[in-house]
């Protein structure tokens, strides 16, 4: 008897407990509310990992989509009407942002969706958008060879971050470099592009190494870089494992000025989880920078520590997401509808002073064009610009006007 | 030549923070085979105590935080052992529902009360620098490692403590006939198992991230040690660790980190094919 009441209630226990886990994460992911706006307003998706190994990138985009939506509320909102964003948690696992695409599209019949990190939840998602004709902004800088009709880019693709990068490097006399990245599709691209630049300009790459997503042990990569002795690093590591790389790199006594390594996928945000110590003096390649001095950033960098903390800071890919909703909002505003064909067509050639400086939609292959910035991280955790474009890059996908690039696509 | 030569310390390196992360294990999978798929979480908060201890400790938080996460996760563990697990001892399969369960809740706490950015813990001075290939906070870990054994050691074969837990583990019905408090030696034993993850954690803030999903990078690593080395046996433990690190090294040296994890559970599992116990079994009397 005593036996089966405990079974009884260790089952409830185990329900319980799945059932918290559950509720923990719903609430979560419907933080937005979909309630507020009722019928009068217009829904839109949000779609990032707020859990798994991306939370730590994707949650402070989604914190920056928030405010932008809130603000273009405040200003009366698109077309007459509020904006109500429908949050979901793509939890860091492909499939689960195709089916959360799926059903904010169908569900819940948002107008648009803003959303994803990594390289491999665009392709998830990809198909789905393109079947169901649905619009996905997607705010990260990422690999380029890619121009889906019902994706637009509003980070950088690889002629406005990573060419310049290589730029940047050939300019200071780094000849001889090694390619670091975690192992999915972006970093591997990413490294032909480098490797085909590499070859067309006398610079040399010494060694190629991969790690998994969330890979924390790098002793042994360490060694292998410091054998090689390059001038400089080409980093495309992503999420967790650039803070384990760092610290390694810079307890085996490695410093930036003997081998800086340039990085693209590391900004503000991450630089306070890696500790500033650890990361000071290495380079990273973005479009956009806390420290960017223009109105329109002072604006956006008060707003955000407004709402959520003086601690916290802003960067690139949160500042591309933040566009994305106003860009979104233009293409709306001058199509007068939020119909999805009449937005695409509205959308090309709409130009926004953005905290990044200028940004204007291509109309042709949906990126934007962008200013690429190189800084150099100070002591303070913050990002200083040495180096930038002078104007805004018109995006280049598929690398068809440079002649090194021939045989990538 | 010298990149190979270096590999051994970073081989043996590797094999500390293996041994580290798996030594709780030993207790609570290998000793009371409960399979705790919370331990990385415990591991989380040992780091997370860390990080908070800063405050007031500052650069030297590391070092102080040491006694406090070994309370803190310990005392997690009780919890969870009080509440929950004892409630299931025999039944395997639902303890690893369940305690994957507990794992995916103290994840999200972790992420609600700290956010899910990593945040920082800032090495004590004096471990910056290094001899050779090694830098101070790898030695360091490795000293914890060697600490935290002997501790271990000593505790099991030398306390009257310790000989309780051994005959539990060895025979439950026998040991509660003798007198032996059998729910007290389990409190105790996972108190011990989940505090050794909670100073594993504060190592780790050394080496690796500090974040939610911490614990998540470690637990396999941590079951394999384990595995391998033979439930429940302390010296089983050490010498797989060190393998596994050693063959980490060597096999990432020559080939990359993504084949490198390949070749280390391939060779576990053929290892396995021809010691399904492990490296070490533990041979008694009892008819289980």
């Amino acid at each position: 008897m005593r036996n089966s009441a405990w079974r009884i209630g260790a089952a409830v226990a185990l329900l319980a407990t799945g059932l918290a886990a559950c509720g923990g994460q719903s609430s979560t992911s419907s933080s937005g509310g979909t309630a507020a706006g009722g019928d009068s307003g217009i829904k839109v998706g949000i779609l990032h990992s707020l859990s798994g190994t991306m939370a730590i990138s994707e949650v402070t985009v989604r914190d920056a989509e928030l405010l932008a939506i809130e603000e273009i509320n405040a200003a009366g909102g698109v077309l007459g009407k509020k904006l109500v964003p429908v949050v979901e948690d793509g939890a860091s696992d492909w499939p689960t942002f195709a089916e959360k695409a799926t059903k904010l599209i169908a569900q819940d019949k948002v107008a648009t969706v803003f959303g994803g990190w990594t390289s491999a939840s665009r392709k998830a998602m990809l198909p789905v958008f393109e079947k169901r004709k649905a619009l996905l902004w997607y705010p990260v800088q990422y690999e380029g060879l890619e121009s889906s009709p019902y994706i637009f880019y509003t980070g950088a693709t690889t002629n406005q971050q990573i060419v310049p990068g290589l730029d940047y490097l050939k300019e200071k006399g780094k000849k001889k470099i090694f390619l670091v990245g975690s192992d999915y599709v972006f970093p591997r691209t990413a490294n032909k592009i480098i490797k085909a630049y590499a070859a067309a300009n006398g610079m040399q790459v010494l060694g190629e190494e991969y790690t998994p997503l969330g890979h924390t042990e790098y002793s042994t990569l360490v060694n292998k870089v410091v054998q090689a002795k390059p001038d400089a690093v080409f980093n495309t590591l992503n999420g967790d494992s650039n803070v384990a790389f760092f610290k390694q790199l810079k307890s085996a006594g490695v410093t930036a000025e003997a081998m800086p390594v340039m990085s693209v996928s590391v900004a503000e945000e991450e630089v306070k989880g890696i500790g500033v110590d650890n990361i000071a003096g290495h380079l990273v390649a973005w479009n956009y920078y806390q420290t960017t001095e223009n109105p329109a950033n002072t604006k956006f960098v008060e707003a955000f520590k407004a709402k959520y903390g003086a601690d916290r800071v802003t960067s690139d890919p949160m500042e591309a997401g933040y566009n994305a909703v106003y860009l979104w909002a233009e293409a709306a505003k001058k199509a007068g509808s939020t119909d999805v064909e009449a937005v695409k067509k509205a959308a090309g050639g709409i130009s926004l002073d953005r905290p990044e400086g200028k940004v204007t939609i291509d109309g042709e292959n949906q990126h934007m064009y962008k200013t690429a910035r190189i800084g150099v991280i100070e002591p303070d955790g913050q990002i200083k610009e040495v180096w930038n474009s002078g104007s805004p890059i018109k995006p280049d996908p598929y690398l068809k006007t440079y002649p090194w690039a021939g045989g990538l696509a | 030549m010298e990149a190979i030569v270096n590999q051994l310390p970073i081989g043996l390196s590797i094999g500390a923070v293996l041994l580290l992360i798996a030594l709780g294990l030993t207790f609570t999978f290998g000793q009371m085979g409960v399979i705790n798929m919370a331990h990385g979480e415990f591991i989380m908060a040992g780091a997370y105590t860390a990080y908070l201890l800063q405050d007031w400790a500052g650069r030297q938080a590391v070092i102080v935080a040491l006694p406090v996460a070994f309370g803190v996760a310990g005392l997690m563990g009780l919890v969870l052992e009080r509440a929950a697990i004892r409630h299931f001892y025999g039944r395997p399969l639902d303890t690893l529902l369940l305690t994957w369960g507990v794992s995916l809740v103290l994840q999200q706490a972790a992420r609600d009360l700290f956010g899910a950015p990593n945040v920082q813990v800032q090495a004590p001075s004096w471990l910056q620098g290094g001899i050779g290939i090694l830098p101070y906070n790898r030695l360091f870990i490795m000293a914890l490692a060697i600490g935290s054994v002997v501790a271990v050691w000593a505790y099991m074969s030398r306390t009257s403590q310790g000989r309780r837990m051994r005959a539990v583990m060895q025979n439950r019905q026998l040991a509660a006939v003798m007198g032996i408090n059998t729910g007290r030696v389990d409190q105790r034993t996972f108190f011990i198992g989940s505090g050794l993850a909670g100073i594993a954690g504060v190592a780790l803030t050394l080496i690796g991230p500090v974040g939610p999903a911490l614990g998540t990078y470690y637990i396999v690593d941590a079951f394999l040690v384990v595995v391998a080395g033979g439930l429940g046996q302390l010296r089983g433990a050490v010498i797989a660790a060190v393998a596994l690190g050693l063959l980490n090294s060597y096999a990432e040296f020559w080939t990359n980190a993504s084949l490198a994890k390949v070749i280390v559970f391939v060779a576990i599992i053929a290892f396995l094919q021809v010691r399904p116990q492990g490296l070490f079994v533990l041979r008694s009397r009892a008819l289980t």
